[in-house]
């Protein structure tokens, strides 16, 4: 077995959850590297032998600075083409599921996605993943190599080996196609705002809430419970709340005593962010919506009605 | 402009997710309807065709037969055909095997432009416009929440882990678009009436030029090994709201000592 590693880095370190995988793959294959793809990168080989890799691969060049992922698919294809790795993982992320995805069709390679875990059974690699909103779980494997697998946020800690890792400089030839799509602006990092992180109490409104307004009955029920207020996806890309509350696999994990949704759905991106909460109360109309299947109380309903309600009950309550 | 749409059915939410305890196979008896996601990137296709004053949006799905049914819905929101791509050596396609056939599905359409949504309720699978892109050595961008296409290039806003980008391209592009992108519009009347009437074409395998052994379960790289349900929550209270919800609510935090 050879096993290889694709670390996603923001500046100069390291994504957490691609230490996390890396740390989990040392674990199942001793004969596991690393590859960093970017400009000015060479510098993230410690850390790569710190959590288990023995080879870290650097393609570093200027023309790989934006995180675009057809470069880098024309990167790893090659690396896995030249050295044989018969697996290759990945950490969830927005840029991780474009270049599996990619792989998979350049190399033919099975790839499993959502895995929340991985093991080598009786030789053979078995994934575990949930699918239909977690509704489902299952044991998935590969029937050919190169095999590929990403992992959902958070599905693994690193762990350090204190080991060193070699660096080895890879070529950066890339396709006529993988070179259109240019950054033209690049993400900045985010503008502060309450931090959702620390709240006992998190109200957390999604789409549900019609638009910015609603977001007003929120803010004081989370006011009356001395919470904050928290955020979905869909709600932060509509310009209906700032960024820095969304909650889930592209925002911030939180693990409240009480999370309180109104309007969320419960996509499986939003629940990794919150599934640790302590208590999980959902307000949804629709009486599928896979919040309920996590929720300790779901109520069907429509939470104009309930949430004004609530905000006077427990005002009333706290005298 | 001529923008291929690519679309899923999936199993409806709620109660029909479920598996037989007998096949331990996913229970696919239920009802079946297009992958809500997919709508905004109807919708989108739609809007882009408008504004550009004309040109064609055809829904593009590999499935069962019966998905036709479910593509009518694209087809009753404005869109203007659909080809299915169904084949009994299709079935139990993974990524691999089915963005294969979704590629020469989409090639044989020459279209300017290739739209996704962000992901299917199924398999909560965020990658195949990325297969596909790269079966048709096409530029492509993903979680897409504000788009403008404008002479022959898109630029596109994207949330990732750290905020947004923006990124351009030159068409033709595969593009997959966020569920915040637009709101899908509900078809009308007439929509539903004349969908029926707009042309369906279902094709084999064969008719897409691709091989039976690199379609189905013979052409997929992956396998399920077992399924079983989670462990239910058993603690789960769900009530439905008759006016009394707030207090129910309020009980079952101050029995938690929460307020
Ligand atoms: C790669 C990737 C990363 C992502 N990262 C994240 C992330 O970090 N965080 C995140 O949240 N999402 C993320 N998403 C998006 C995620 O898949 C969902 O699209 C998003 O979470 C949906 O947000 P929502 O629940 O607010 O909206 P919707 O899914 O639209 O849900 C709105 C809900 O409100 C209910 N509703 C409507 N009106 C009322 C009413 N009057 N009363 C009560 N209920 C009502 C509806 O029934 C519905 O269930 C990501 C997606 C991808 C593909």
């Amino acid at each position: 077995m050879s096993t290889l590693v694709f670390l996603e880095h923001h500046g100069s370190a390291i994504q957490k959850g691609s230490l996390g995988v890396l740390s989990k793959a040392a674990q199942i294959d001793p004969d596991t590297s690393a590859v960093v793809i970017g400009s000015g990168v060479a510098g993230l080989a410690a850390d790569a032998g710190r959590y288990g890799a023995t080879t870290l691969y650097v393609a570093d060049d200027a023309a790989l600075e934006a995180p675009l992922p057809q470069p880098r698919v024309d990167v790893i294809a090659r690396l896995v083409q030249e050295k044989g790795f018969d697996t290759v993982l990945f950490a969830a992320s927005v840029l991780a599921a474009d270049v599996a995805g990619a792989l998979s069709a350049r190399l033919e390679a099975g790839l499993n996605w959502d895995l929340s875990d991985i093991e080598s059974r009786d030789g053979e690699l078995v994934g575990k993943r949930s699918a239909l909103g977690d509704t489902v779980r299952a044991d998935v494997g590969w029937t050919s190599t190169p095999r590929l697998a990403m992992f959902r946020a958070g599905s693994f800690d690193p762990s350090e080996t204190g080991g060193e890792a070699s660096v080895e400089h890879v070529a950066v030839g890339t396709e006529d196609f993988s070179t259109q799509a240019v950054m033209v602006e690049q993400a900045h990092a985010e503008q502060s705002g309450p931090s959702i992180e620390d709240a006992d109490i998190l109200v957390t409104g999604g789409r549900g809430l019609g638009d910015p307004e609603g977001f007003k009955q929120l803010e004081e029920l989370a006011k009356a419970l001395g919470g904050a207020v928290a955020s979905t996806r869909a709600v932060v890309d509509s310009g209906w709340y700032p960024y820095a509350t969304q909650v889930g696999q592209t925002g911030k994990v939180v693990s409240p005593k009480l999370y309180i949704g109104a309007g969320v759905s419960g996509a499986i991106q939003h629940k990794v962010g919150m599934q640790t909460s302590q208590t999980i109360v959902s307000i949804n109309k629709d009486p599928n919506a896979p919040i309920f299947e996590f929720s300790d109380l779901g109520v069907v309903g429509d939470l104009n009605a309930i949430v004004p309600q609530l905000t006077e009950l427990v005002k009333a309550r706290k005298g | 402009m001529k923008i291929a749409v690519c679309v899923k059915e999936v199993p409806d939410a709620g109660p029909s997710r479920r598996i037989d305890p007998g096949t331990m196979r996913m229970d696919r008896s239920g009802d079946r309807s297009l992958n809500a996601y997919d709508l905004n990137a109807v919708e989108e296709a739609i809007r882009l065709r408008d504004a550009a004053g004309g040109g064609e949006v055809v829904l593009v799905s590999v499935g069962q037969s019966k998905a036709l049914e479910s593509m009518r819905k694209g087809l009753a929101m404005g869109a203007d055909r659909a080809v299915l791509v169904t084949d009994d050596a299709a079935a139990g396609s993974d990524l691999v095997a089915t963005s294969r056939v979704l590629a020469e599905a989409v090639k044989a359409e020459s279209p300017d432009l290739v739209l996704f949504g962000q992901q299917a309720t199924d398999g909560d699978g965020a990658v195949m416009w990325a297969a596909v892109a790269d079966r048709l050595r096409m530029p492509v961008v993903s979680q897409i929440s504000e788009l403008e296409v404008a002479d022959g290039t898109a630029t596109a806003k994207r949330q990732t882990e750290f905020g947004y980008d923006t990124i351009r391209t030159p068409l033709p592009a595969v593009l997959a678009v966020a569920d915040s992108l637009n709101e899908p519009r509900y078809p009308s009347l007439k929509g539903i009436m004349g969908a029926k009437k707009k042309p369906q074409e279902t094709k084999g395998l064969a008719d897409v030029g691709v091989d039976p052994g690199q379609a189905g379960e013979a052409g997929s790289r992956t396998k399920v090994l077992g399924l079983s349900e989670p462990p239910s929550r058993g603690d789960t209270v769900k009530i439905e709201d008759e006016g009394d919800a707030a207090q129910k609510i309020l009980d079952f935090l101050v029995e938690r000592k929460l307020v």
